[in-house]
């Protein structure tokens, strides 16, 4: 459904006019002159990429728990257990069942996001300990995960329970933002309908608004903690 | 609360704040902090290979978005609409009130959260919003504090609470909301984090500011830490999104270079802990996304820069660079500017949204030593903008107050003596704090090459400036 605008004409008129001439109908975008953005790690392969992402995590106060594809269900059963397993809640995302990994949640108190059961979903999620998702995309630079969130992988699995378990797969690391950031560019340019949700997430929420000290774990998760599958 | 803080005059609110031991130092430890961690993640990080080269670039898509702005929000208007969203242009203050509070009437919604919302502390959104009979609450833990607290006032852009100690906020949540515990902070954190989250999951609407809106796509970005803004944009059903009209990039490509260069100057990190691109969901059955999405693109006064040679203001994207470098800010605080937007870019800013009645004097509350020029990352010439200023006001485009009079006896003579700027250029070296590696220092000898050489006065001591203006106060006086 389309939404309304209110007010534009006069609002636009007066900034064209302030500027001094008509309201422009095109525009061509310039090639920039300075793009530093393409020469941060440039070349750099995906195992050297991978290293620049565990040093990141470390300022962000992020557990890094790196194993193989085939490894990869005993060391989730495990940091399951680690952080106090207790209520889990996960997306409905076809790569759990592509890792193998619904037999290992099976025995755990794990909620499936279901847009059927509405408002419950966000109940449970509230309420649970743990919440797993997936990085669609990987940045080394920083340490982030990117969430394209839709209905199905909602945004509150990685922002309301206590722990964010994050599985980061080797093939999904880019070098910085600037990827990331191009992946999503490209896909408006080419006409496609973006995810209503995107975030970009860094270790668990901080503030440091008293007395400039740093406090881990404001309203997003306090704990946050990755596991690195080397898939390539 | 509206831009205006406060009812003294200026000269009056310089005189009590450079006179407030604790919130002097609270700001100059504040700004080493700040600036030494600005320092590291920027022209100290090698790996962004030469910072000079990304201030360029930012300086270039804010100049060519502002050029160009009647296009990118005409643009942002429809790729918002046409995701579902509705857009309201507001060219004042009132009438985007006007609008928020149609909004939540209709939705008869008694419970609002905000976050990230210093354009809605701009147009008193809270006070129009309570006169419609909600509750409205502030979830940026430093605005929470500030509200909990009879709502006091900011006294900086990117940490506002800073004016207060540990101790004192631990006994205002006592006094006002029952707390218990002791003054860490991360007990008192986590006493907010529990009082909140019954708010976001009880709010129907969900208010934020936007740091980016991106054009092409009708998403608005929001740079975070603390997780409040993703609360506000995921639990309440009807989402609100504040915007200045300036505060748009063409597209995700650009969007990159801002949000890295707003990072690392604000808070030294390579990204905050939450890049958030919020675009309205069109899929009716998502569970956890607003139901109803706004957008409210304002004015305020804006406009009137444009075509001028203020154009270059409303490229900043509120880092606080400047603040974090400026030795007047260090001395005065934030509160002593009775505006919302304070330091050096409060200093440009404020009279040109609020008029030089009301702001004229800000201009003169700094020394043009050009810290603030060589560090902003969008690299807006502040000091120049801050004479041009001075300039109009002199040549009758202000007409100070009576009440203003002594301060101009002492400020004003900024442009023409140069003892306030003395002062100032003996105060900076204290201003380097010893994280400013000599390596970086030396880095880049374009941007860098006024700090070497201020480098070279002798080291002040601390109660120079106190001295300074008492003596000039006395000497103002007189003279009456
Ligand atoms: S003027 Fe520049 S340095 Fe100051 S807040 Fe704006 S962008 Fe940052």
């Amino acid at each position: 459904m389309q939404g309304t605008i209110q007010n534009r004409e006069g609002f636009l008129n007066t900034i064209a006019e302030r500027l001094g001439r008509q309201r422009k109908q095109s525009v061509n975008k310039p090639e920039w002159n300075d793009q530093p953005q393409f020469d941060v790690y440039k070349g750099a392969t995906q195992d050297q990429l991978l290293d620049r992402f565990k040093q990141a995590c470390e300022p962000v106060h992020t557990e890094v728990r790196e194993t193989s594809v085939s490894e990869l269900p005993n060391q989730l059963k495990e940091t399951i257990m680690d952080y106090g397993s207790g209520s889990i809640v996960i997306g409905k995302d076809q790569r759990f069942v592509d890792f193998g990994l619904m037999p290992t949640l099976k025995p755990f108190d794990v909620h499936e996001w279901d847009i059927q059961l509405g408002q419950e979903n966000i109940d449970k999620a509230a309420q649970a300990n743990i919440g797993i998702s997936f990085s669609d995309i990987s940045l080394a630079e920083s340490g982030t995960t990117v969430f394209l969130s839709d209905k199905h992988k909602a945004r509150s699995i990685n922002l309301l329970p206590y722990c964010s378990i994050v599985i980061v797969a080797k093939s999904t690391l880019v070098p910085r933002i600037t990827q990331a950031m191009r992946i999503i560019d490209q896909r408006v340019k080419a006409g496609e309908t973006i995810e209503p949700y995107i975030n970009m997430i860094s270790g668990p929420s901080n503030s440091a608004d008293i007395e400039m000290n740093l406090v881990v774990g404001v309203h997003g998760p306090v704990k946050v903690v990755y596991l690195l599958v080397r898939d390539c | 609360m509206p831009m205006k803080i406060g009812t003294e005059p200026f000269f009056e609110r310089v005189d009590r704040s450079i006179h407030d031991d604790f919130m002097r130092q609270a700001m100059a430890s504040a700004q080493d902090r700040l600036r030494g961690r600005k320092l590291e993640a920027t022209v100290g990080d090698d790996s962004l290979i030469d910072w000079e080269l990304w201030r360029n670039a930012g300086e270039e898509i804010r100049r060519h978005t502002l050029e160009n702005l009647d296009f990118y929000l005409e643009q942002l208007s429809e790729s918002y609409a046409a995701r579902g969203g509705h857009v309201f242009f507001a060219a004042t203050a009132e009438e985007a009130n006007r609008y928020i509070q149609e909004v939540v009437q209709k939705k008869q919604a008694k419970h609002v959260v905000k976050a990230k919302s210093m354009v809605t502390e701009e147009i008193g959104l809270n006070e129009a919003l309570e006169a419609v009979g909600c509750d409205v609450l502030e979830s940026d833990l430093a605005e929470y504090i500030l509200q909990i607290d009879d709502h006091d006032r900011p006294s900086h852009i990117v940490v506002p609470s800073l004016h207060k100690n540990k101790e004192q906020i631990r006994d205002t949540f006592r006094e006002k909301r029952g707390y218990t515990k002791s003054e860490k902070p991360e007990e008192l954190a986590a006493f907010a984090r529990e009082e909140l989250r019954e708010a976001f999951l009880k709010a129907e609407v969900g208010i934020t500011g936007c740091n980016f809106a991106v054009a092409d796509s009708g998403t608005v970005a929001l740079v975070t830490n603390e997780g409040n803004a993703n609360m506000v944009t995921t639990l309440p059903d009807t989402q609100i999104t504040v915007m200045g009209m300036e505060r748009i990039v063409p597209s995700w490509e650009e969007l990159d270079v801002l949000v890295t260069l707003l990072c690392r100057s604000a808070v030294g990190q390579k990204l905050t802990t939450y890049v958030t691109g919020l675009s309205p969901d069109l899929e009716a059955d998502s569970v956890d996304s607003p139901k109803d999405y706004h957008l409210v693109i304002v004015d305020g006064g804006r406009s009137k820069a444009l075509g001028t040679e203020f154009q270059s203001a409303l490229h900043c994207i509120r880092c606080a660079a400047c603040v974090n470098v400026c030795p007047v800010y260090r001395h005065i605080g934030g509160h002593a500017y009775g505006s919302i937007y304070q330091g050096p870019i409060g200093a440009v800013l404020s009279p040109i949204l609020g008029g030089y009645e009301e702001y004229g004097e800000l201009p003169y509350a700094s020394s043009l030593c050009a810290a603030c020029t060589e560090a902003c990352p969008v690299k807006i010439p502040l000091h120049e903008l801050l004479i041009k200023h001075r300039q109009r006001y002199v040549s009758g485009g202000g007409h100070p107050k009576a009440s203003e009079k002594l301060s101009m006896k002492v400020f004003g003579i900024g442009a023409s003596s140069p003892s306030l700027f003395q002062m100032a250029k003996g105060m900076a070296p204290a201003m380097l704090s010893p994280f400013t590696k000599e390596k970086r220092i030396e880095k880049g000898p374009g941007p860098m090459k006024p700090w070497t050489e201020i480098r070279d006065f002798p080291a002040p001591s601390r109660d120079n400036f106190r001295k300074w203006f008492d003596e000039h106060k006395k000497k103002a006086g007189d003279d009456q």
